[in-house]
């Protein structure tokens, strides 16, 4: 904390007079207020949930649990098969009723099981020895966060345990908390933000204690006052913990953009914030860290924004994992007449299900109801170089030429053109007048360019 | 829950509420005082070639353009802004054609909207120069005089027959700028500003196209950068010519006002199609579109240069694109202090 002291320039105080902010971007209407006041409650447990094997980053977990298993809600069902993996556990205590293939939300069929929940039983967790966080090692911090089955909860469901172990000669010096979930309907962050802003805080505490790390910075956007209020509420004396309100702007959660507005530097390009002395995590991540230390309960709930005009009563919902999207939909009151498209994750990045049988897993930050009016379809025009996704692409891209390249499939001149640095935001797609699925053919231009290296 | 359909579409969900069409019309409708400046000054005339110029413009757009594609608005903003190039005595068959070929030509024969290199009204402008250079030269003075009795009189044989000659009964007058190149005599400044001055349709009035301009940038339907670094550049390399001639050439304020560089400047280098897609490179478009009309207007055969300045820039425009692309995120040279 010394100001004189050698050391990469993220690690200084930010300037003051340096605008907090990432340039480009867009500003898509933020659509939070349906549920933005609304406290997390939590649903009832269902008749049945599904649990995919692969419900993160990395490789699928290794089966454990045989058809005819008694679970009990925080039993182990599969193990992490090797590092850059998680384990999944039993979201409510019942029967594994079949283990096979089960819908994903991705769109196709996996590896899986059913658990028939036991529709007598209390669910309350049975009791656990769950030791003092403050008395475990690092070592034992992090191989019980990678036992609780403990992912990024921001989206990307990555190892939680893989960012806190970084590789030889790799130090972590600062986290950054990203409390700005620029998706627009989504209040999953801003709701846990608010309403548990200790355990955010608790959470931080041990990823700190696991890293050896003394600096953090929380980035909260503007628009979320009564979280920036919460968090600012419980901010430790102890340690350089500070809270930095940011510019509305979407992507602004997005690492890359959250690090240049926080400490005013580029990750590079293809590379990881790592190699800038700096760890994002997600701030709903880190108070289910909290929660497995105080509970003992791994990772078998998250707090879910179920909104959009398309359902009945929007709500922030906690939904045990492996919960079927039509019984979410029930805990709201059903869906509208004139619901039309189901997306899970937020408007901008989020996909669509075509199955509601699809259970919620944890990288499911919200799920988003669109009614026939929101999703109704645009006109699809010829390019006219107006350059508005130049000026909203938040990673410098030239979007035009790409979108032009894709279309020829000219794959290779497109990695050229740095293909590999979209983050598929979804900002020139928006921008874009002549409403150009460019995004979409970024997509499918990268999953081309995989196929061709795979094969070659 | 009852089965129901579900829309499967990829992210994102949400767009902006702009669309082509939208910025079309809005150019349209922006260009409705321009129109009306140049009917006050030159009569039932203005409206006459406008007209024509525009028909001449969508007749092609709707035989072979594809289905549906006049509802864009593109064929349209052509037509208009071709009309507003000619002069008021021009043969209407003659700014028919000159729209038609603009569209045709200029435009759909490359794949229709998107897709044309040139500005398709200056290169109907190009080709109507080229084939009529007379017609296209022969200005009648702004306001009542010979053969002009009323408002109401045409301000030349607009209804000429092709290929017959037409028959000027109306006293033609030079423009500013052919004033300026062949004779030496210079114009009233508030004349110009105001557009009580002979010259083409669109030429006159720079305070409405600066207004109308203005709409369309607040809007963000139009790229700021492209006026402002033309007009910076004419006003930097004529002043520089003005200061080196001991002041006896026309002054900067001059050559902004005069001719058809507030319209070029504020709608054909502006067109979206045929100008840079990068910030960096609309200053560079605009830098060379105003070094060209200076170039054109003091050294070269033309009283008036501003037609070829942007056609010959509108070349450039891919080699721009490409020189000015931006430097990826994080892409070296990284901006890491030691």
């Amino acid at each position: 904390m010394t100001s004189g002291a050698r050391g990469p320039s993220a690690l200084r105080e930010p300037a003051l007079a340096r605008t907090l902010r990432f340039r480009h971007g867009v500003h898509p209407p933020e659509l939070k207020a349906l549920t933005a006041a609304l406290p997390i409650r939590r649903m009832p447990f269902p008749d049945e949930l599904v649990l995919p094997l692969r419900q993160h980053l990395g490789k699928p977990a290794r089966l454990l649990a045989r058809v005819g298993d008694a679970v009990e809600r925080g039993d182990k069902l599969a193990a992490a098969d090797g590092f850059v993996s998680v384990p999944v556990h039993a979201s409510a205590t019942g029967v594994v009723s079949e283990v096979g293939l089960v819908p994903h939300p991705d769109g196709g069929f996996e590896p899986g099981l059913r658990i028939a929940v036991e529709p007598w039983s209390a669910q309350r967790p049975r009791s656990r020895l769950v030791p003092e966080w403050e008395q475990l090692s690092p070592p034992q911090l992090v191989a019980a966060v990678q036992d609780a089955g403990v992912v990024g909860l921001g989206g990307a469901a990555f190892p939680t345990h893989v960012k806190l172990s970084p590789p030889e000669g790799k130090r972590v010096r600062q986290i950054v908390l990203n409390g700005c979930e620029c998706e627009p309907y989504l209040t999953t962050d801003h709701r846990t933000m608010v309403e548990y802003p200790e355990r955010v805080l608790t959470g931080l505490r041990i990823m700190m204690r696991c890293l050896g790390v003394e600096r953090a910075l929380i980035g909260i956007e503007r628009n979320k006052p009564d979280a920036i209020e919460a968090i600012s509420a419980v901010l430790p004396s102890d340690l350089d913990v500070r809270v930095q309100p940011l510019t509305v702007k979407y992507p602004q959660g997005a690492e890359k953009m959250l690090i240049k507005a926080l400490l005013g530097v580029e990750v590079p390009s293809g590379g990881l914030p790592l190699e800038l002395g700096v760890l994002v995590q997600n701030v709903a991540s880190a108070a289910t860290i909290a929660e497995v230390f105080e509970t003992g309960l791994p990772l078998v709930e998250r707090i879910v924004t179920v909104t959009g005009r398309g359902v009945a009563r929007p709500a922030n919902l906690i939904v045990p994992l492996g919960v079927k999207l039509r019984d979410v939909f029930e805990a709201c009151g059903g869906l509208t007449d004139d619901a039309a498209e189901v997306v899970l994750g937020g408007p901008m990045m989020g996909a669509a299900v075509a199955n509601l049988d699809a259970p919620v897993l944890k990288g499911s930050t919200g799920v988003v109801v669109l009614t026939e009016q929101d999703c109704r379809q645009r006109e699809v025009y010829a390019c006219i170089r107006c350059g508005r996704c130049l000026e909203s692409c938040p990673v410098f891209l030239d979007p035009q030429r790409l979108g032009a390249l894709a279309g020829a499939r000219r794959y290779e001149s497109m990695r050229a053109l740095h293909l590999s640095d979209c983050m598929l935001c979804g900002c020139c797609s928006y921008a874009c007048p002549s409403h150009i699925p460019l995004s979409q053919l970024f997509r499918v231009s990268r999953d081309a360019l995989r196929r061709q290296e795979a094969t070659a | 829950m009852s089965a129901r359909e579900l829309i499967v579409s990829a992210s994102p969900h949400l767009a902006s509420p702009d669309s082509t069409p939208r910025i079309m019309w809005n150019v349209v409708g922006s260009l409705v005082p321009v129109v009306a400046a140049s009917a006050w000054f030159f009569g039932p005339s203005a409206l006459l070639v406008i007209l024509a110029a525009t028909a001449g413009a969508l007749l092609p757009e709707r035989v072979w353009g594809s289905s549906g594609s006049l509802a864009d608005g593109s064929a349209a903003i052509t037509g208009l802004l071709l009309g507003l190039t000619l002069p008021p005595g021009l043969p209407l068959w003659m700014a028919f054609l000159g729209g038609a070929f603009g569209i045709g030509l200029g435009k759909l024969v490359f794949g229709g909207l998107g897709h044309n290199v040139f500005n398709p009204a200056l290169l109907g402008r190009a080709f109507l120069q080229a084939a009529f250079p007379v017609a296209l030269t022969t200005y009648p003075a702004v306001g009542l005089g010979a053969g002009v009795h009323s408002w109401w009189s045409l301000r030349g044989d607009n209804f000429a027959l092709p290929l017959m000659s037409p028959r000027p009964d109306v006293i033609s007058a030079a423009t500013p700028l052919g004033l300026m190149k062949f004779e030496g005599t210079g114009t009233e400044l508030s004349d110009l500003f105001l557009g009580s001055t002979g010259g083409s349709l669109g030429e006159t009035s720079s305070l409405v196209i600066l207004i109308c301009g203005a709409y369309l940038a607040v809007r963000r339907y139009l790229e700021w950068r492209i006026p402002v670094s033309i007009f910076a550049s004419v006003a930097l390399l004529g002043g520089a010519v003005w200061l080196l001639s001991d002041r006896a050439d026309p002054d900067p304020l001059f050559l902004l006002c005069s001719g058809g560089l507030m319209l070029g400047a504020t709608y054909m280098a502006t067109d979206m199609v045929t100008s840079p897609t990068t910030h960096a490179g609309c200053w560079i478009f605009g830098a060379g579109i105003g070094a060209l009309v200076v170039l054109i207007r003091f050294w070269g055969g033309l009283a008036e240069g501003v037609m070829y300045a942007i056609l010959l820039m509108n070349a450039l425009v891919p080699f721009i694109n490409r020189a000015t692309r931006p430097r990826v995120f994080g892409a070296r040279p990284v901006r890491v202090e030691p």
